[in-house]
């Protein structure tokens, strides 16, 4: 092959004429078919079942059958009280959860920076990174046990310290602050390892100036470290902006009970027990509804920052 | 030179306070599915008067005696390991087919802002819980191992990694390749998978935890409890069991009391799938986090 047809060949398959264009790329667009397919049919038909949200949804009519009620579902909605505290409950335990999600993370991965022992770094790492592998069906009844106010161990401490007995999935007091907590010890391993692989791309001659500079290592973590994973901390924020309403319905569905709704009870939560429980098609169809637009404007701003400040593409 | 470096005082405890609070966090990390285990061999008296603490008391092999003869757990574990085998595959072969038509140059392949972005929006936007449960009943897949596989089997997070990683292998070899006469299906499999071991072997792992780890698909989608993967199974069994637990300070049923170690039992099977592959396979786990960077 001379290099006159080796050159036109690449030139033809990076432009050329669209049949040719597209003969050498049937291939592609048959491997995409299956793919769009199933994405059609599950993803995005769904979408068309919005309508229920504007109608008085039976199961006898269907969706073209069930009478049009316009925007009554969403003033019903708005009537209730209820939909105020599950909102605020899911914004509430989202934040907690996010801001939780970066302080511990962060602070265990900067500790285990500080530690020489290679070993002891590695097994510590492979023990905090585990519970992110089991279900939250596994890690409710593990917590329902431990937390149990009647024989579980951890009440069992806190009454041997001489104090009462703390209900910490029974009192609505402590629900929500039990669901953060439980959810940062089962993520935090997580969190931590990607923490630290940015730490450990800082540049060790910016160590090396500052030491001979003088400073300990407490003022190094503050002028060297940091601003050395700035960069990672700012498009964590950033993307976990389009989770402030997802409170974690696996976790919270598997340790909620009606005594602690008031403080427990998030959109998704509600929404199931509205559709699959209740059978109020319409009504779950409008608060998903409502969660979706705004996860929807969420994540999409979430991401338009992402991309300005952090540089952060997806594709 | 025999000079020592001073290490100061300050920095010993620092480093006691340290290796102390990781120590405190690795066993809170672990001592829970410890006790778990303990329980699992405990005698259901001593279970139920709270005596267990890490070590077995009075040590029994009954509970497990009770999970063996269950054939329901059983019945459930298969449908979970058919769920695995099934679906791990079956989302692979469409990770890989969507990652590599996407992660080509869009000069070269006009389409594929389009075909990207209609991925991209079925990640930014459901149409929620009741019309997916709706589509999957017209569908005709309730009751069926299907509707666990088939609507998870364009897993977007997944294509978007691989994508990534198929676009960081320069663009010469795919060039090199066409030079040879080599078309796409032949560039893909015999060219961009083979290097990308690391990335596949990652995403197999967490195909099938996923898989293994989920139930709710399981719980909504299957009416009767024979399909029932294991985790939906699970769920039934214990955690709505457990409801009732939570809120009563002193007496409880006496059919939970003697559960507790049952339920342990069952809890603690249910894990060692996942314990066995976890230790060895960790390496897979970390880089996949690095390669995906930070979940959104």
């Amino acid at each position: 092959m001379d290099m006159y047809t080796n050159t036109v060949r690449i030139k033809k398959m990076n432009k050329g004429k669209s049949s040719v264009n597209f003969r050498r790329n049937l291939p592609l667009h048959i491997m995409l078919f299956p793919g769009i397919i199933i994405a059609l049919i599950f993803s995005y038909t769904p979408m068309v079942g919005i309508i229920m949200a504007f109608q008085d949804y039976n199961p006898f009519g269907g969706l073209f059958g069930s009478p049009w009620t316009g925007l009554d579902n969403f003033r019903f909605l708005m009537s209730l009280p209820d939909t105020y505290s599950v909102i605020w409950n899911t914004f509430f335990i989202a934040v907690l959860k996010i801001i939780a999600s970066l302080i511990v993370p962060i602070t265990v991965s900067l500790l285990l920076n500080e530690i020489g022992n290679y070993k002891f770094k590695r097994i510590t790492q492979t023990i905090i990174y585990f519970p992110h592998f089991l279900s939250w069906v596994i890690l409710a009844t593990v917590f329902i046990d431990l937390l149990s106010p009647s024989n579980g161990a951890i009440n069992s401490i806190i009454k041997a310290m001489g104090f009462k007995p703390i209900f910490f999935l029974g009192s609505t007091k402590w629900f929500p602050f039990t669901m953060v907590l439980t959810d940062i010890w089962k993520e935090f391993g997580y969190g931590t390892i990607i923490y630290l692989a940015a730490l450990t791309g800082i540049d060790p001659t910016l160590y090396e100036a500052a030491i001979i500079d003088g400073s300990n290592r407490w003022q190094q973590t503050i002028h060297v470290t940091l601003p050395g994973i700035k960069g990672i901390v700012v498009l964590s924020m950033t993307l976990s902006l389009g989770n402030v309403l997802n409170a974690g319905f696996d976790q919270i569905y598997n340790m909620l009970s009606p005594v602690v709704y008031s403080t427990g009870d998030i959109i998704d939560t509600m929404v199931y027990r509205m559709g699959m429980i209740d059978a109020q098609y319409s009504l779950a169809t409008t608060v998903g509804l409502f969660k979706s637009l705004v996860s929807f404007v969420l994540i999409s701003t979430s991401y338009w920052l992402a991309g300005k400040f952090a540089g952060y593409r997806i594709f | 030179m025999g000079r020592k470096i001073r290490i100061s005082k300050s920095r010993i405890l620092f480093q006691v306070f340290n290796y102390t609070i990781l120590v405190i966090l690795t066993l809170a990390c672990l001592l829970p599915m410890v006790h778990v285990l303990a329980l699992s061999f405990s005698s259901s008296a001593a279970a139920s008067s709270g005596k267990v603490g890490l070590l077995p008391v009075d040590f029994t092999t009954d509970s497990y005696g009770y999970v063996a003869a269950k054939h329901e757990f059983w019945r459930a574990t298969l449908v979970s390991v058919k769920r695995v085998l099934l679906g791990m595959p079956l989302q692979m072969l469409m990770t890989v087919l969507i990652a590599y038509p996407l992660s080509r140059e869009a000069t070269s392949f006009r389409s594929r802002n389009i075909y990207t972005w209609f991925f991209i929006i079925t990640m930014l936007f459901n149409g929620g819980l009741i019309p997916t449960y709706m589509v999957i009943q017209s569908v005709g897949l309730i009751d069926s191992i299907w509707a666990l596989i088939v609507p998870g089997m364009v897993p977007v997070f997944h294509i978007i990694l691989l994508l990534n990683f198929f676009r960081s292998i320069p663009r010469s070899i795919e060039e090199a390749a066409f030079i040879d006469g080599a078309g796409h299906v032949r560039t893909l499999f015999q060219i961009y998978m083979p290097l990308s071991k690391p990335a596949l072997a990652t995403l197999i792992l967490f195909c099938a935890v996923n898989h293994w780890n989920a139930w709710f698909d399981g719980l909504i989608y299957m009416n009767k409890t024979e399909n029932y993967p294991l985790q939906s199974y699970l769920q039934t069994v214990i955690v709505q069991r457990d409801m009732a637990e939570i809120t009563t300070a002193d007496m409880f049923s006496l059919k939970n009391i003697s559960d507790r170690t049952n339920k342990a039992a069952q809890i603690f099977l249910a894990v060692i799938p996942i314990l066995c592959i976890y230790p060895f396979l960790q390496k897979y786990f970390t880089t996949g986090i690095v390669l995906g960077s930070v979940k959104g």
